[in-house]
């Protein structure tokens, strides 16, 4: 086990240093000169230039600033957005609890609904639940979520006027942030009002993230029972006469789940695609909208810097799921 | 396997050839049939845009702004499907943006196709640190989030349809080159492959004419998923203000333009995402299809 441990978490770091890599050469690919890009329409003149040139390391040669990039960021220094001037490791961290939060009700709405729809449907396979079940999954698979997003404000907002078009918290409201998470820190304040205002911000955004996520995991739970529910062992527990819901419940879907644990993993890179067009669409306050405009703003450090901290996420998420997979899955261990 | 080798497999009549094999199976599934369907009307409205739309797709008319579709009161039939905030034919637009997504897909895919199948292969015959650092760069970009580091490439190239699609294009290229690897590393232990190495076949001729046909059937299923996957992400760009810029038609790019109208025009929006999603599901059905009925180990 410790030597499953040690191959799946010491393949982090060539991906780390590639990744690094790759973030500090596609910035330095951007067409122009960055001091001239920093100093925008007002230009700047020869000796501000030069000197600047010094202080941000850009007169030494490529590998020895990359040299210098790496040990920064390790460091925990990504530089500061252009605009603002707060470092852009503070920003990401200030901002990355509501894609977090956002990100993990949209997880939990397409378990609580794709999990029982795909087992219905293994279990009525061929029956018209089965095939709606199948061609509703497959349209939120090709579902444009951007689209998505404006048909249910559309619909909800413009027309029954039951949620919120966009933003996070009703103006009136104020909840002073401990843990970043709003309905966590709402309900430690005790702010019952403020509590449902957040949860109503969020329940059209969380259905829109969660769409595809939804189709996935549906589609991931019917395959995988299906395939359990084959097995020798089923039939010998139905054969001792158990009952359906007992074998379905518990013999097979333990084992159809270990599939669906590992495509929920595998979906964290799936959500922050979509956390960039769903906030975009909300104005949610997270890390999608914070790209988004960084992009429109030309801040380039802050695009780097994200670039790397979202794709350091997924990469630990990754490595979590495989070693999760390995723990509650020992066939997988042995044959590595 | 199946499409390299069907001129010899009329001679016998008695056994189907394989086109046709290939068919029966095919046409089992009526979900492929429908998206074969799909997206033959969408070729052909792409083909003919200009006979098919009843305007051209950028003419404005300053007296129909947001005209609602005919059916609607306020309605008319000179725009069957109403017009946009600057009296531009919806209809016509659309027709013409299946011209742009179809092209979009389609060279998404074939860029893709070329790089990844050349990097496939190199990776499955030498194998070693080339092999390595091949697959190293292809998994940190499937690590990094597919629309983000889209965005990145849009960034720094410049927003447009030709970088957007170059940014699409390379975002999907791992899988491509996973496909191909994986299946040249199968191919290349095989007796024929031996066999042609020793009658004196050279690298090149190995790789494309021996191996390569043999693993078609995995990378066209994946080239008829990637114009899915392309189409979304190309729209996504545009929504983004980062694709297709106006006034061009693109479907995304016209959702772009219509977010301000959320309130008052629900043609304006509803109807470029119907175009999405139905182009999208199409592909995805006939590459489900194609999967079932080329890939003999998945048939049900």
């Amino acid at each position: 086990m410790l030597r499953f441990l040690f191959t799946r978490v010491s393949l982090l770091i060539p991906t780390f240093f590639g990744m690094t890599l790759l973030a500090f050469f596609l910035i330095r690919l951007v067409p122009g000169d960055p001091i001239e890009t920093m100093a925008g329409e007002r230009g700047i003149d020869a000796a501000r230039h030069a000197a600047l040139l010094v202080e941000y390391g850009l007169d030494k040669p490529v590998l020895t600033q990359y040299g210098i990039y790496i040990g920064r960021v390790l460091q925990g220094d990504l530089g500061k957005s252009i605009i603002t001037q707060v470092p852009v490791l503070d920003e990401f961290l200030t901002l990355f609890p509501a894609t977090i939060e956002l990100a993990v009700c949209a997880i939990a709405f397409a378990l609580l609904l794709g999990i029982p729809a795909g087992i219905i449907a293994a279990v009525k396979r061929s029956s018209w639940f089965d095939h709606g079940v199948m061609t509703v999954s497959l349209t939120g698979y090709s579902m444009p979520i951007f689209w998505w997003g404006l048909l249910l404000i559309m619909f909800f907002s413009v027309q029954l006027g039951l949620t919120p078009v966009s933003g996070r918290l009703d103006v009136m409201h104020y909840i002073e942030p401990v843990t970043g998470f709003l309905l966590l820190d709402a309900l430690m304040a005790g702010e019952t009002a403020a509590f449902f205002s957040a949860l109503k911000h969020l329940i059209l955004p969380a259905i829109v993230l969660g769409t595809n996520p939804l189709a996935v995991v549906a589609r991931m739970t019917r395959s995988a029972m299906l395939e359990v529910l084959g097995e020798d062992y089923i039939r010998t527990a139905r054969a001792k006469g158990l009952s359906g819901f007992r074998v379905v419940a518990l013999h097979a879907l333990r084992n159809a789940l270990i599939p669906v644990v590992t495509v929920i993993g595998l979906q964290v890179g799936v959500l922050f695609t979509g956390a960039i067009l769903t906030e975009t669409i909300f104005s949610w306050p997270g890390v999608g909208k914070w790209l988004i405009e960084a992009i429109n703003r030309r801040d380039y450090p802050v695009l780097q810097g994200g670039m790397l901290l979202l794709g350091i996420v997924v990469m630990v998420v990754n490595v979590l799921v495989d070693v999760t997979y390995g723990i509650i899955n020992p066939r997988i261990r042995v044959s590595r | 396997m199946a499409l390299t080798t069907f001129t010899s497999g009329n001679a016998a009549p008695t056994h189907p050839g394989p086109l046709r094999e290939f068919w029966r199976a095919f046409s089992a599934n009526k979900g492929a049939v429908f998206g074969l369907v799909v997206v033959c009307t969408l070729l052909l409205l792409a083909l003919f845009a200009p006979l098919i739309a009843p305007h051209a797709p950028d003419q404005t008319n300053s007296a129909a702004f947001l005209k609602p579709p005919f059916w609607q009161a306020g309605g008319s039939s000179t725009y069957l499907l109403g017009t946009d905030a600057i009296g531009r034919d919806i209809l016509s637009r659309l027709i013409h943006g299946a011209r742009l997504s179809l092209s979009i897909g389609a060279a998404v895919v074939v860029i893709a196709l070329i790089l990844g199948v050349t990097l496939g292969l190199i990776a499955g015959f030498y194998r070693g640190v080339i092999e390595v650092a091949i697959m190293r760069i292809m998994d940190i970009i499937l690590t990094l989030p597919s629309l983000l580091l889209a965005i990145v490439i849009v960034a720094i190239l410049g927003p447009g349809l030709i970088n957007a699609m170059l940014a699409v294009a390379v975002v999907v290229l791992p899988h491509y080159v996973r496909i191909t690897r994986a299946a040249v590393i199968t191919e290349v232990s095989k007796d024929y492959v031996t066999a042609a190495r020793i009658s004196g076949a050279g690298t090149l001729r190995l790789m494309f004419s021996e191996v390569l046909p043999n693993c078609a059937a995995p990378l066209i299923v994946q080239a008829s998923l990637g114009v899915s996957t392309a189409i979304l992400d190309a729209a996504a760009l545009g929504f983004l203000g980062l694709g297709a810029q106006p006034p061009s038609p693109e479907w995304g790019t016209m959702l772009a333009d219509a977010r301000e109208f959320v309130m008052r025009a629900w043609w304006v929006v509803t109807l470029p995402g119907l175009m999405i999603v139905v182009a999208v599901l199409a592909f995805n059905l006939l590459g489900d299809g194609l999967r079932d009925a080329l890939d003999p180990k998945l048939k049900r």
